[in-house]
């Protein structure tokens, strides 16, 4: 097996063991250290009988790894169980919300990355200068800022003041093009306005780094012109470091996601979640849980595997 | 390598002539006085303000900002002002007390892991790596469903959640350190661990990690607002900004004083904490390791 | 052909801050000219300003700099382009930051030549190739296809300057070229660079802080302090006769003689440090065998008062050597003894008195004493956890040792961050000396200094000698420094020791080979010594073809 091979499998399994180790501590918290999950379904006026059919019905008189190793092979196999609140399979749940959260995350990184990449980029080979004290000010104001702040002002501007927009967002209404976007616009704009901020500080000090490097000083020694100098000679250096900008920026977009899936009524897994730990009903949240963080998991994956690919050291290992 | 020398003296210069407070300069300094009025405020203001403010219904519903009542009224016909003001209480103390546990302890453990090495760092780090491949809003929701929404439960799940955050920062400075010389002459001179955490490591990584304490309440403050927008933070009748956002969503038709002065107060808030934060000498340190 | 330099009034702030001052030089074609300076007097920023460059944060203020017909500094950006790699070209310090680790190095090499259109892609690959034979680089042919990662320092900084001949520049500026390397792999490359040189009759600016590389590179010299000229003449006349007090303590600096310390070091019966059979490395141990073997098999007595150099160049594990000693590797097979007893092989083992008898002296003042701490705290330490002196106590013996080092008793308040250093050294070796130990490890003390301060330190080392009973294991990859303070030369390469060579015997050779070698390849102040090196061996095998 080539060396190259051998470190992206390695970098699989970490990834691997990562995700077990992360349902782990989810299955921790929600499981175990909360009390008693029957006792919460039923109520204080509950007797003992009741109490005890349902223990052993949902499987909490079996020791803890037993009930860990019998939650995760459900997982595994596609079928966590059913809500505690509708009855209904929470896969199936799931199902009918997935498409559309992922359309939303869709549509926000086609926009967001290209143009995180591209401000990130001008600030790094600007530095210092007007434009890039501009977007870094942006960008601070941008992430302190709290993401309902971000939403309800676009409402108040733009459904409210100019009603160009309507305030919610049905996915019934992406039938027509008209629909999708006056639906989409306003979760997307305010997506964008966290997730790029945090791609572009990143994308700026990864590429700034590259920039700063005695061979960049080298190169234009040698009078290679500016725009061949950030194409050709930094940027490649810093496609890893970028990639996993990138990466890690998608941790925000899931936060923002949440906040607005919850303030536009978007019929997304993250309102469904939101809804769930609201009615504390554990499976959905567990479920919903580790499907944001195996998504996330995966990006990361990917992220280094683009960086090992990127990094003639590893690429050409001996 | 000649120029590095004088260029460095220069900017260090150019930092002593800095004006302000502790040499903040004029924008840090202007932040720390955002975030100790807010402080005064959080402290002061529950004996301050009568308790007649807080009547339902002394105003109209959505009152317009009147002489008296600068903020006008909320969805209960309260005094805005003085909600704001009391909400300060709950989004300033609560952010700052877990901010400041989630820094000692993640600097607390990077500290041992970085000096002590070995088996005890590897396990540290693989857990805290573990923890950190949670997105911090999901670990918030999931700790609210398991534990519910009282004050003191939001601090230690706030805490818990910026813990790996402090420590990875905190282990990747403190390894810089351990490496260096003068670490390794105190270890050949026999010394102990604690002395080698206290007073060999922790003075070289304060400064950045002040920085980070900044930053660290930065996003806990935000994510005890969001978790309250949600429904899911501080619960009526208190009320953190982020609460107050949520009640008075219904203004956004009527002109919207009163859900965007709360989200307005986070939006200083924050933003002092971040002046104040580019303008301390620890910031290069932090983002030389991020 | 070589264009000639002219350098009128050259000023360049940083801020308002000035790095340099009014600097006028001119350089007749075909001739070099060395700057030469400590870290600081700004050579390596006059050396930029020439192709009109000037760092992050700097700005050329002011002054005139003429390239052959070419004003260059009120050329617009795009003349400097055209102007950098074509008729100028630049050699770094360090190869190994300076060529960009994604890209085959043929196709750095051949960049300048591309970029300004001198020759096509077929012909510069060709004329790289035939440059990488007469700069004597193994596989001509094939090592353009490796990235930078895959070649060695010694090897990059001649593919740096095929990187810049290619395009046949008039002027080539050389950036401290061969300050990263050993020194037998610096004869290989100066003898390749000075041929190279000559053969092209370009005009040349040499920067350094190496007196002695410079005088057998350039013909003439100009010395720099704090961004000013101090004195510009010939190289025969700066070696002979000086007229700069600056100068003149460069020379004597780059002149140690040996100081031979009048120590009488009395060979007790049985030696207070006996290493026997040392391996150590890196990786898992079998059979008291590392994986990455970094010391094999060495033998080292060392007896009360005695100080003994250990000089190897990079890899020769005479760093691990010490660190064995100390207790921050333990050894896979072989042992150590020390006052006649087994030195256990960690830090956990060794007891207090142990740990206070052996002190080890790092080669970065900068990074050897913490910056939070006072020279007081710093000093004060080693005295309460050895000694457990009161207050009072400790501050009387701080400023006994601040004494000792010849450093001023008011700086034992100053946090040793402003200190120079040379003052960092100077308490370095205070600490060391604090625990009153038997045997002090100094690990190449002098090397990240500049050659004046060196020498002071070096000074300094003999007087402790005679003033301070204990016994030295001095560690260097300079043999000046190592014959002007030790009793006795161990040479070590790839991990064993070759020979040991006492100071008597210094001038009686013929030694071993490789100490031969070694010392044949530190270079001398006079002009003429590269020739004499390299007209004593067989002519190299490169041929240039045009």
């Amino acid at each position: 097996m080539s060396p190259l091979l051998r470190l992206i499998l390695q970098r699989l399994g970490l990834a691997l063991i990562s995700l077990l180790l992360v349902s782990v501590v989810v299955f921790l918290i929600t499981a175990v250290l909360p009390g008693d999950a029957a006792q919460e379904l039923l109520g204080q006026d509950a007797t003992p009988e009741t109490l005890a059919a349902l223990r052993t019905q949902m499987g909490l008189d079996q020791p803890l790894p037993l009930r860990y190793l019998h939650w995760l092979g459900g997982l595994v196999t596609g079928n966590p169980g059913r809500s505690l609140v509708s009855d209904a399979p929470v896969m199936e749940l799931i199902g009918n919300r997935l498409p559309n959260s992922l359309l939303l995350a869709a549509v926000t990184a086609v926009i967001a990355v290209p143009l995180a990449l591209l401000l990130g980029t001008l600030a790094a080979v600007f530095r210092g200068g007007w434009l890039d004290r501009l977007l870094n000010n942006g960008a601070v104001v941008l992430v302190s800022v709290p993401e309902f702040l971000i939403a309800t002002l676009a409402v108040l501007l733009l459904s409210v003041k100019l009603g160009w927009l309507p305030a919610l967002s049905y996915a019934s209404d992406i039938d027509s093009l008209s629909g999708a976007a006056r639906v989409f616009v306003m979760p997307v704009l305010t997506l964008c306005c966290v997730v790029v901020a945090q791609m572009m500080r990143m994308t700026r000090a990864a590429l700034a780094d590259q920039l700063d490097a005695p061979y960049i000083e080298m190169a234009r020694l040698k009078g290679v012109p500016p725009l061949r100098l950030v194409l050709r000679e930094a940027m490649p250096n810093a496609i890893g470091p970028i990639a996993n900008a990138v990466a890690l920026s998608t941790s925000y977009l899931l936060g923002g996601v949440i906040i607005v899936e919850t303030i536009f009524h978007y019929p997304g897994v993250a309102k469904l979640m939101v809804d769930g730990v609201s009615q504390r009903d554990m499976p959905l949240v567990q479920t919903c849980t580790m499907i944001f963080c195996a998504g996330y998991l995966l990006l990361v994956l990917i992220a280094d595997v683009i960086g090992i690919l990127a990094n003639p050291r590893l690429r050409h290992a001996r | 390598m000649n120029a590095s020398v004088p260029a460095r003296s220069a900017s260090a210069a150019s930092a002593r002539r800095r004006s302000g407070v502790f040499g903040l300069g004029v924008p840090g300094t202007l932040g720390l006085l955002v975030i100790l009025a807010w402080l005064l405020v959080a402290l002061a203001a529950p004996s301050w303000i009568s308790a007649g403010a807080q009547d339902i219904g002394g105003l109209p519903v959505f009152a317009p900002a009147q002489i008296g009542h600068w903020l006008g009224a909320d969805y209960l016909g309260r005094d805005m002002l003085a909600r704001v003001l009391l909400g300060a209480r709950y989004t300033v103390v609560v952010a700052l007390v877990a901010a400041v546990g989630a820094s000692a302890v993640g600097t607390g453990f990077a500290l041992l892991a970085a000096v002590s090495g070995g088996w005890l760092d590897t396990v540290l780090s693989r857990g805290m790596d573990t923890l950190i491949s949670i997105p911090s809003k999901l670990f918030a929701l999931i700790m609210v469903a398991a534990f519910g929404t009282s004050v003191p439960l939001l601090v230690t799940t706030a805490a818990v959640i910026y813990v790996p955050g402090a420590y990875r920062i905190a282990r990747a400075l403190a390894v810089n350190v351990a490496a260096l010389d003068y670490v390794v002459v105190a270890r050949t001179r026999g010394e102990s661990r604690w002395y080698l955490m206290l007073h060999e490591v922790l003075p070289n990584i304060a400064a950045p990690m002040l920085v980070d304490l900044g930053l660290r309440f930065v996003y806990v403050v935000l994510l005890l607002a969001s978790l309250s927008f949600l429904g899911l933070g501080v619960q009526p009748p208190a009320a953190d900004w982020g609460t107050l956002v949520r009640e008075n969503l219904g203004a956004l038709w009527e002109g919207g004083l009163a859900v965007v002065a709360p989200a307005l107060a986070i939006a200083t808030l924050t933003m002092a904490v971040n002046l104040v934060v580019d303008a301390l000498p620890g910031r290069d340190a932090r983002k030389a390791v991020r | 052909m070589g264009a000639r330099i002219e350098v009128e009034n050259l000023r360049i702030v940083a801020g308002d801050v000035g790095l340099v001052h009014d600097i006028s030089f001119t350089v007749e074609p075909g001739q070099v000219l060395a700057l030469i300076g400590e870290s600081g007097s700004g050579k390596t920023t006059i050396a930029l300003a020439l192709m009109g460059y000037a760092r992050r944060g700097c700005r050329i203020a002011s002054g005139r700099v003429r390239v052959g017909e070419v004003d260059v500094l009120t050329l617009a950006e795009s003349g400097k382009r055209a102007l950098r790699g074509r008729k100028i070209a630049y050699i770094a310090q360090s190869a190994a930051a300076s060529f960009n680790p994604s890209r085959r190095l043929l196709d750095q090499v051949v960049e300048p030549a591309l970029l300004h259109g001198v020759l096509e892609r077929a012909a510069a690959e060709r004329k790289a190739i035939a440059l990488f034979r007469e700069l004597a680089l193994p596989d001509a042919e094939t090592i353009g296809q490796r990235y930078p990662h895959e070649v060695s320092g010694g090897q990059l900084q001649r593919l740096m300057a095929a990187m810049a001949l290619i395009a046949d520049p008039d002027v080539v500026i050389f950036d401290e070229p061969t300050t990263a390397l050993d020194v037998t792999t610096q004869v290989e490359v100066l003898a390749a660079f000075r041929r190279a040189m000559r053969e092209r009759g370009v005009s040349a600016i040499y920067v350094s802080h190496d007196l002695a590389v410079v005088a057998q590179m350039a013909d003439s010299i100009l010395v720099l302090r704090h961004g000013r000229m101090r004195e510009c003449a010939s190289t025969v006349q700066i070696l002979a006769s000086p007229a700069d007090d600056y100068t003149r303590s460069l020379l004597a600096a780059s002149r140690i003689g040996e100081r031979a310390p009048d120590v009488s070091a009395q060979p007790s019966a049985m030696p207070l440090l006996e290493v026997t059979a040392l391996s150590a490395g890196y990786g898992r141990v079998r059979d008291g065998k590392c994986e990455h073997p970094v010391l094999e098999d060495v033998e080292i007595q060392l007896y009360a008062g005695q100080a003994i150099g250990v000089i190897g160049e990079s890899g020769s594990g005479k760093s691990t050597l010490a660190r064995c000693i100390a207790g921050l590797i333990a050894p896979a097979a072989g042992t150590i003894r020390f006052g006649g007893h087994p030195l256990p092989a960690t830090l956990a083992q060794r007891d207090r008195e142990t740990l206070r008898r052996v002190q080890i002296v790092f080669q970065h003042a900068d990074t050897a004493l913490n910056p939070a701490h006072t020279v007081a705290k710093i000093l004060e330490r080693p005295l309460a956890f050895f000694h457990d002196m009161d207050a009072n106590a400790r501050r009387r013996r701080v400023a006994e040792l601040l004494d000792l080092v010849k450093l001023p008793a008011t700086l034992a308040e100053r946090s040793c961050v402003g200190l120079s250093g040379g003052q960092k050294q100077r308490v370095n070796l205070a600490r060391a000396l604090a625990a009153q130990p038997d045997l002090i490890l100094c690990d190449e003390v002098t090397s990240a200094l500049d050659p004046v301060v060196a020498a002071a330190i070096l000074d300094l080392i003999c007087e402790l000698r005679r003033e301070v009973k204990a016994s030295y294991l001095f560690i260097s990859h300079d043999m000046h420094s190592v014959r002007a303070v030790c009793d006795a030369i161990v040479v070590m390469r790839y991990g064993r020791k070759l020979a040991q060579i006492a100071r008597e015997d210094y001038a009686r050779g013929p030694h071993h080979p490789y100490y031969e070698q070694l010392a044949r390849s530190v270079p001398e102040l006079r002009t003429g010594w590269l020739d004499e090196v390299l007209a004593a061996r067989p002519a190299p095998t490169g041929v240039f073809v045009p």
